[in-house]
């Protein structure tokens, strides 16, 4: 087991090499750069701009500089954009944020999902079926840049409960909103695939097994069905929560909340080569940390992966 | 009394292609401590006669008529008194050892469980007794394996494991569907060995259900033949199988191997089992009997006392002695 997992993390160290290499090549291909702007700049203040922040360097020369710094010394190195802050500050301050909302985002799109999926599963069939496989796929289509405004106009203007935007360091009723716009749609795949899934274990043999063996209902869906659903979920939830911790644009615009999410995109937009870098590298590992924790949730479920 | 009785059995399934009528009819009984066998084809209705017994249909299926179990209708029992019923008073094995324990549970779990819920002993007391009856079953170094899972024991081990636990409650009846079919032969020998030392050692009433007549013989005292969701014969096994009379059984024996003639090819029985969304008015096994005559395809035939063979019931309208 220990093996196994550091095995895994020597594989990530070149995978996480291979992410940073590409990206840092499609980042230079890319036509402009940070300090392009309408109105070109005199030559000599780009030149001096561009030997402050290391452009100047030969292209292997700066990938060589940057992945030393980060692996050696933890520093992403300054923002392009942000001329008071560093990398490590943007991910300081926005990651806390999306990190929250998206917790409890997953948690929320687990539990109902789950509990949405094995419901219409248990009742197969039944107008609880339907129900939930309609609020599923309802759920999946409005996507979430209708789902914010729409919650926005409800909550906010309407019934007047919950603030419509800010973050306020993460006080539960700033935190409702984003988390429900964030959550529905991966509520609604986990409440399919529970679903798909738990119709087809409750149709194995050692169901039928357990029921011969008298166990109540409750029983059996509990000790012996939920396992086995949730294997297939299982392998969903491992990217779905690093999309979720890692935010979301929409999430960070609508409600104003400061998450990552919106520095990656605005970071884009801006040629701010060191934060698209940064937060890719976060998402990265995030990736395959999240991944292993899957594969050992795996062995945990299933005694018959053993590594 | 007879242990269970079934009286008029009927099991519909309700499928996208229409209604199933996979079980039409049946009456049977068992008494305390007998054995019987029930033979015939696949889709012959006699799975699905036990687990209309069991409670265990699938959703789409329902099931009429009578299950008595000790003076009581098995069909309009509450779920909690089924529960009670199963393990407690009818134990239940399947075909496919493999599929039929969790593979994602500890046999100590997966045994533990029923004592708990039945017997409302500790999981201490539970994991102690049901260790025991692994024993009984001849499962080796029980004490450390009854920890481990399904998929680190052998085809023949799991069904070992699947009656030991059937039997914790020490049910008065034990249900043994196709418990051998999954298994290789010399297996299947093992546990047919086993469950005749169970039913000496406990008591226990036995249900074998299977399309395996060779080993009917060495182990049932009675045997049910079955067809297209109907009884056909019914009888002593001795009597059953040296002097076959219904056409069907008599089919069935000639297409099973024996190695002490060698003089006969293999017969099969021409045609195909009926389709059960439409069965015929009359006898189901018509279209595939040499013997069928005016009566056969429209009219019914009754499960009667077959005379010059006392003990035996059949339905049939040209059994052998009357053709021959």
């Amino acid at each position: 087991m220990l093996n196994y997992v550091l095995r895994r993390v020597a594989v990530a160290i070149p995978t996480l090499l291979l992410l940073i290499v590409i990206s840092f090549a499609l980042m230079y291909a890319a036509p402009g750069g940070p300090f392009n702007s309408e109105r070109p700049l005199p030559a000599q203040v780009m030149a001096n701009i561009e030997a402050r922040y290391g452009l100047d360097q030969p292209y292997w020369k700066q990938m060589f500089d940057y992945v030393w710094n980060v692996v050696v010394h933890f520093d992403f190195g300054p923002s392009f954009q942000y001329r008071d802050r560093t990398v490590n500050d943007v991910i300081a301050q926005g990651f806390p944020v999306t990190l929250t909302y998206g917790f409890w985002s997953f948690i929320v799109a687990l539990v109902v999902g789950v509990s949405l999926g094995a419901a219409a599963a248990i009742r197969h069939n039944s107008w609880l079926d339907y129900l939930a496989v309609g609020i599923s796929i309802g759920a999946q289509v409005l996507p979430n840049f209708v789902m914010a405004p729409i919650l926005v106009l409800v909550f906010t203007l309407w019934l007047g409960w919950l603030p419509g935007g800010g973050w306020q360091g993460g006080q539960i009723e700033y935190v409702i909103l984003p988390v429900i716009a964030l959550s529905t749609s991966y509520m609604a795949s986990i409440a399919r695939i529970t679903r798909s899934s738990m119709l087809e274990v409750l149709n194995a043999g050692f169901i039928r097994t357990a029921r011969a063996k008298g166990l109540p209902t409750s029983r059996i869906i509990l000790r012996h069905a939920l396992k086995p659903t949730m294997l297939p979920v299982l392998s969903y939830l491992g990217p779905a929560f690093v999309g979720m911790i890692t935010g979301s644009v929409i999430i960070d615009v609508f409600f104003s909340t400061g998450g990552i999410g919106q520095f990656f995109v605005n970071s884009a937009f801006n040629r701010d080569y060191s934060v698209i870098m940064g937060i890719t590298i976060l998402v990265g590992v995030l990736t395959v940390l999240f991944n292993l924790v899957v594969d050992l949730l795996y062995a945990w479920i299933d005694p018959k992966i053993r590594y | 009394m007879a242990l269970l009785d079934i009286e008029d059995l009927r099991v519909t399934f309700t499928t996208g292609d229409g209604e199933v009528n996979a079980v039409n009819g049946v009456s049977f009984s068992i008494e305390e401590g007998e054995t019987l066998a029930i033979v015939g084809e696949s889709g012959s209705g006699k799975s699905q006669t036990a687990f209309a017994a069991m409670g265990l249909l699938a959703r789409n299926g329902r099931a009429t008529g009578q299950i008595r179990y000790d003076g009581r209708n098995l069909l309009e029992l509450k779920q909690k008194e089924l529960n009670r019923v199963r393990s407690e008073e009818i134990g239940m094995i399947f075909q496919d050892p493999m599929t039929s324990l969790n593979p994602y549970m500890r046999i100590s779990e997966q045994m533990a469980e029923v004592l708990t819920l039945h017997k409302g002993m500790t999981k201490r007391d539970a994991i102690a007794e049901a260790t025991k009856m692994l024993d009984a079953v001849k499962i080796p170094d029980a004490k450390n394996r009854i920890t481990m899972f399904p998929h680190e024991f052998s085809g023949g081990m799991r069904q070992r494991i699947m009656i030991a636990m059937a039997l914790l409650c020490q049910p008065r009846l034990l249900i043994a569907d196709e418990p051998t079919t999954a298994l290789d032969v010399t297996v299947q020998a093992q546990i047919m060995e086993l469950m005749a030392e169970i039913r000496a050692e406990f008591g226990t009433a036995i249900i074998l259900i299977t399309h395996d007549l060779g080993i009917v013989a060495d182990t049932c005292e009675r045997t049910l033949v079955m067809y297209g969701g109907q009884v056909m014969e019914t009888g002593p096994t001795d009597q059953l199988f040296e002097r076959p009379t219904h056409p069907y059984t008599l089919g069935l024996l000639r297409a099973v191997p024996r190695i002490d003639r060698d003089d006969e090819t293999l017969s099969t029985i021409a045609g195909e089992p009926p389709d059960m969304t439409r069965l015929p008015k009359g006898c189901p096994f018509t279209p595939r009997c040499a013997w069928a005559h005016g009566p056969c395809p429209t009219i019914r035939p009754e499960l009667l006392p077959a005379e010059g063979y006392p003990m035996l019931r059949r339905a049939c309208h040209a059994p052998v002695e009357e053709v021959k």
